[in-house]
Parts: C-alpha cells; structure tokens; sequence
C-alpha cells in the first residue's frame, strides 16, 4: 500500500450558521485518483478551497507528504506542488493560450524579480509550454488569446497549466462542467492519460466520469463525508443510494 | 502594435521632437519650446503611472505625491545652496521611491476602491505638509533661483540644451517602462491583473511584485518631479493637489492603459488642447470637460488603440 500523500484531518469550516466542513477526514495515496461527489451545497468546493489553501479550516489539519500546510496559504502550497483547476473557469482571458500556460511554467522557474529580457523570447518559459499546449491537444491554438478559446478548450488550457506547474498534487474542481458531450469525452479520455502518474483529487457531478476514473470515491452529504470506498463499493452503499444517488443514476 | 508600424510611428515622433527646437527658432515661437518640455515632463509622470495602472492594474490616486517630493527635494536643496545636479536629482529619485515604499507597502495590500482611496489620503497628508511649511514658502511655495547644475555639462538655463535632456530622459522611461512590462517581471503585474486567483494557483503571490512596481513608478515619477521644478524654476504645493493626480492618470486614461505610447499621446493631447483652449476663452475647463468625456466615450482603449494597426500585447 503507497503511503498517504495528503491527509485532512478534523477539517471544520463555517459560514455563519452554515456548517461546509463537519469534522471532515480524508486521504489521498500517491498516484490514486480520489473523486469527491456530492449534491449541490454539499460544501465539495469549500472543501477544495481548505486543500488548495484558498480557505483557512476553522478546524483540523493538512499534512503534504509527511509536512503540515494548514497554515500555508495558496501560493505557498502551489510552490509545494499543488495545482488546481476552478469550478469556474480561471485563466488569463487577455493572454494567449502559449502565454497563459507560460507563466505556469515561469511561477516555477525561481523568481521573477527579472526585469529587462523579454519574456516571451525565452526558450525556457516558451518551450515547455508549447509542450504542454500540444499534450493537452491545444497545440494549434497556442496563440489564440485565451478569451476567445471555446468553452471546452478554456477548460482544457486551466488544466494545461496546471500540469505546467509541475504538479505533485491535481485538484480538479469540476473539469468537464459546463462541457458537450465531445468534449467532456475528449477531457476524460485525457485525465484518464494522465492516471496513476498523477496524484488526482476530483471533485465532479458527471457520474460517467467519475466512475470511470476514480480508484476510491468519497461522497460528501452536508458537509460530512459518509462513505468512502471503490467505485463498487460507492454503488453498492445503501446509505450513499439513498443520501445521493437515487435508484435510477446506476 | 505591429513592428514595422510601431518603428515608423516612434522613428516619426523622435524626428519630430528632434527637430522642433530649430523650427521655433526659426519662426521665432519659444513658446512653443516650452509647452513640448512640459508636454514630456508629464509624459514621465504619465509612463510612470502606466506601469502601475495600466499594467498593473493599481489605480493610484495619489501619483502627484511624487512629482511634489521630486520638486520640494531641487528646491530645498537649492535654497541652503547646493545647486549640484548629480546630488539633487538621485536625491529626488531616492526620496521619491522610498515614499511610494512606505505609501505601497500599506495601500497595495488593499484594493479597487479603497486603494483609491487611501493613496488619495496619503498624498493629501504631503500635500498639506506641503502648505504648512512656512520655511519652504508655504502655500505660495518658493521660487528656485538657481537651476540643477551639472559641472557645465549641460546647463538647464538653456533652454534648448534642458528640452534635449528632457526628450532623452522621457525616451528613455518610456523605453524602460516597456521593456518592464514585458519581462518576467511584468508578466507576473500583468497576470495579477488579470486574474489575481489564477496567478495565487499556480504559486505567484502578487504583493511583493506589485510593490517593487510602486516603488520604480515611483522613483520615475520622482525625476519627473525634479525636472518640472527645474522647468518652472518654482515649486508649491500645488505639484502634489489631487486635481494634479487626476490629470496624469486622465492622460494614461485618455492615451491608452497599458500600451507604450499611451502615455505620451495622452500627455500631448490633455495638455496641448488645454493650451490652445485657454488662449481662446478663460472658461476653456467648459469645453475641455466635454472633449475628455467624448475622446473616453469614443476611444474606448485610449487614443494608442487608434493608431493604424493598434493591438494589445
């Protein structure tokens, strides 16, 4: 069994009488895809927020790889190796695609008290991210500006520079929302790619593809996780039926 | 903008200001000599505030603050007799940078409106400072009798000699400014701009970049400072009034955020139009007023986005 590369522990998280995180704990193993489902307002995002360092837990705490970060903010943990992608989609809209995922890559290079040489001149920052553009299928439309991306490709590129990153750790808030069918197809086919290679947390409403990438499922009710299993398990959970499911989504 | 329009647009603006000292010789209008060195002096200021407004997004209300401590540093020196150039001006700039360190470390860890307003205060306070030093003249300021001298290299009481300096030093921000914006550094300005919870994600905390940008805008502006008191061989408070700091950012706004002539343009427009319309009628704010709403109402991304082949980037 690979060792825990992520741990919440207790996670507590109000707004006001309103209860996100209720004691919330969970585990994710290197390399394991672990989706996150729930109903709507189930508090799947507020969760992601605490593990992204976005939100501060009015409770518990995060370990990364055996180092605790509950009090490491946002910047800080993407500089660890975290990575995320938004539920809205969150990029640069007056950057081209190639520059979007370029300044992925140069968040990483050391910092950027560089002032005079032009930065998109630079081998080491272009490169790289026009390797990724490719990967991600994006390759043609390195220089289209990124508000004019369709829908699907917006999402594809958030994705693009999140790997740009270098990520030990992918929190994907729902990727293939908001997507046609094609697309959502395209992007599972794509995360599916990169399983077992990445350490993936996935927080997602489109059953199909959760179930088709998630070795384990945690299924969060009200702030509370109730269950977590295998896929088989997940669907075999009378409790997780009842609470989420409904009879007819299997 | 596309290179080969961009390099005919600046070979066509250099020629021009190179060229415009002898032609007012020639027709005998100093005037005009003039008003195209304070066009350039605010154009300073204006490229200035571009770095942070425009490219990064900062909407300081306070940018006057600046051209006043720049100003007040020529002429305080000058009064207790130390005329020397190569002392006041790095003075200026130094003096300059370290306020906006002080102001930018406690106003950029605000935003949108109250970073509005709080550069506004701050630059109020100096403003006031300004009025109630009786020693320096107060609210009617001093006169600067001795201009910046530079062991005879260049000498300010020509007028011809202090335009050339001030078209290379305004050619030079404009260039410094430009070459900013697109490195590494910008970059990350601009990106936090744009989309400061995507620049957080993928691990660039915007704070420390923005506030290293305050303090060049800054500095630059502090040169502007000590080159407008030099120009007018006076300095009141009135360098450092909030209307000040709104005609500056006016001419970022009017000549385009964020692009490298926007500024210049801006400055040109603002300040010549103002000129010809006060010569006119002493009631030309009427009309100017007007002018500016219709020129924002018209060119959305500021008169460098009317250029021929004008784009972002």
């Amino acid at each position: 069994m690979a060792e825990a590369l992520l741990r919440a522990q207790g996670l507590c998280k109000s707004f006001g009488a309103l209860r996100a995180s209720d004691s919330i704990d969970f585990e994710l193993l290197e390399g394991e895809t672990h989706a996150v489902i729930g109903p709507n307002g189930a508090g799947k995002t507020t969760f992601i927020g605490q593990l992204s360092g976005d939100l501060r837990p009015d409770a518990g705490t995060i370990r990364f790889a055996g180092e605790e970060v509950t009090s490491l903010r946002a910047p800080a943990r993407a500089r660890m190796g975290f990575a995320r992608s938004f539920q809205i989609t969150s990029i640069y809209r007056e950057f081209t695609a190639l520059d979007n995922v370029a300044l992925a890559v140069q968040a990483h290079a050391g910092h950027s008290f560089r002032f005079w040489r032009p930065a998109r001149e630079e081998r080491a920052l272009r490169e790289p991210a026009r390797r990724i553009l490719e990967e991600v299928g994006l390759g043609a439309r390195a220089d289209v500006l990124a508000a004019n991306l369709a829908h699907g490709e917006q999402r594809q590129l958030e994705v693009a520079m999140a790997l740009a990153t270098g990520p030990r750790l992918l929190l994907l808030d729902e990727p293939v929302a908001g997507m046609g069918s094609d697309e959502s197809q395209r992007m599972v086919a794509f995360l599916a790619a990169l399983k077992g290679r990445q350490s993936i947390i996935l927080v997602e409403h489109d059953m199909d593809a959760v179930f088709s990438l998630a070795d384990r499922i945690s299924v969060l009710v009200y702030g509370r996780i109730i269950a977590t299993g295998t896929p088989q398990e997940i669907r075999a959970n009378a409790n997780v039926r009842r609470a989420y499911l409904g009879e007819d989504a299997l | 903008m596309p290179s080969r329009a961009r390099v005919l647009f600046w070979s066509a603006v250099v020629l021009l200001l190179v060229l415009l000292p002898p032609v007012v010789a020639a027709l005998k209008q100093p005037f005009y000599l003039d008003l195209v060195r304070r066009v350039m002096i605010f154009a300073i200021a204006a490229v200035s505030l571009n770095l942070i407004l425009g490219y990064g997004g900062m909407v300081s209300f306070g940018h006057a603050a600046y051209l006043g401590i720049g100003g007040y540093v020529v002429g305080i020196l000058a009064l207790y007799g130390m005329h020397s150039g190569w002392l006041q001006w790095p003075l200026a700039i130094g003096a300059s940078a370290l306020a906006a360190l002080a102001i930018g470390a406690v106003s950029i860890r605000t935003s949108g409106i109250y970073f509005i307003m709080i550069t506004l205060a701050f630059t109020q306070m100096l403003y006031y400072l300004g009025v109630s030093l009786e020693v320096f003249g107060g609210d009617d300021g001093m006169r600067i009798k001795t201009r910046s001298q530079f062991s005879g290299l260049v000498d300010l009481a020509d007028p011809v000699a202090f335009y050339y300096l001030v078209l290379v030093l305004m050619l030079g921000s404009l260039y410094l400014v430009d070459r900013l914006a697109n490195s590494r550094f910008g970059m990350v300005l601009r990106a936090a701009k744009s989309n400061e919870a995507r620049s957080r994600a993928i691990g660039l905390s915007p704070y420390l970049y923005r506030l290293a940008a305050f303090v060049i805008a800054g500095a630059l502006c502090g040169l502007a400072g000590a080159l407008l008191a030099n120009h007018t061989a006076y300095i009141t408070p009135d360098f450092m009034h909030w209307t000040r700091s709104g005609e500056i950012m006016f001419m970022v706004i009017l000549g385009g955020v964020a692009s490298s002539a926007g500024p210049l343009l801006g400055a040109v427009v603002l300040l010549v139009v103002e000129t010809l319309l006060a010569g006119w009628t002493e009631h030309w704010q009427v009309i100017l007023g007007p002018l500016l709403i219709l020129s924002v109402i018209f060119f959305r991304r500021g008169l460098a986005g009317a250029l021929p082949g004008a784009r972002n980037g």
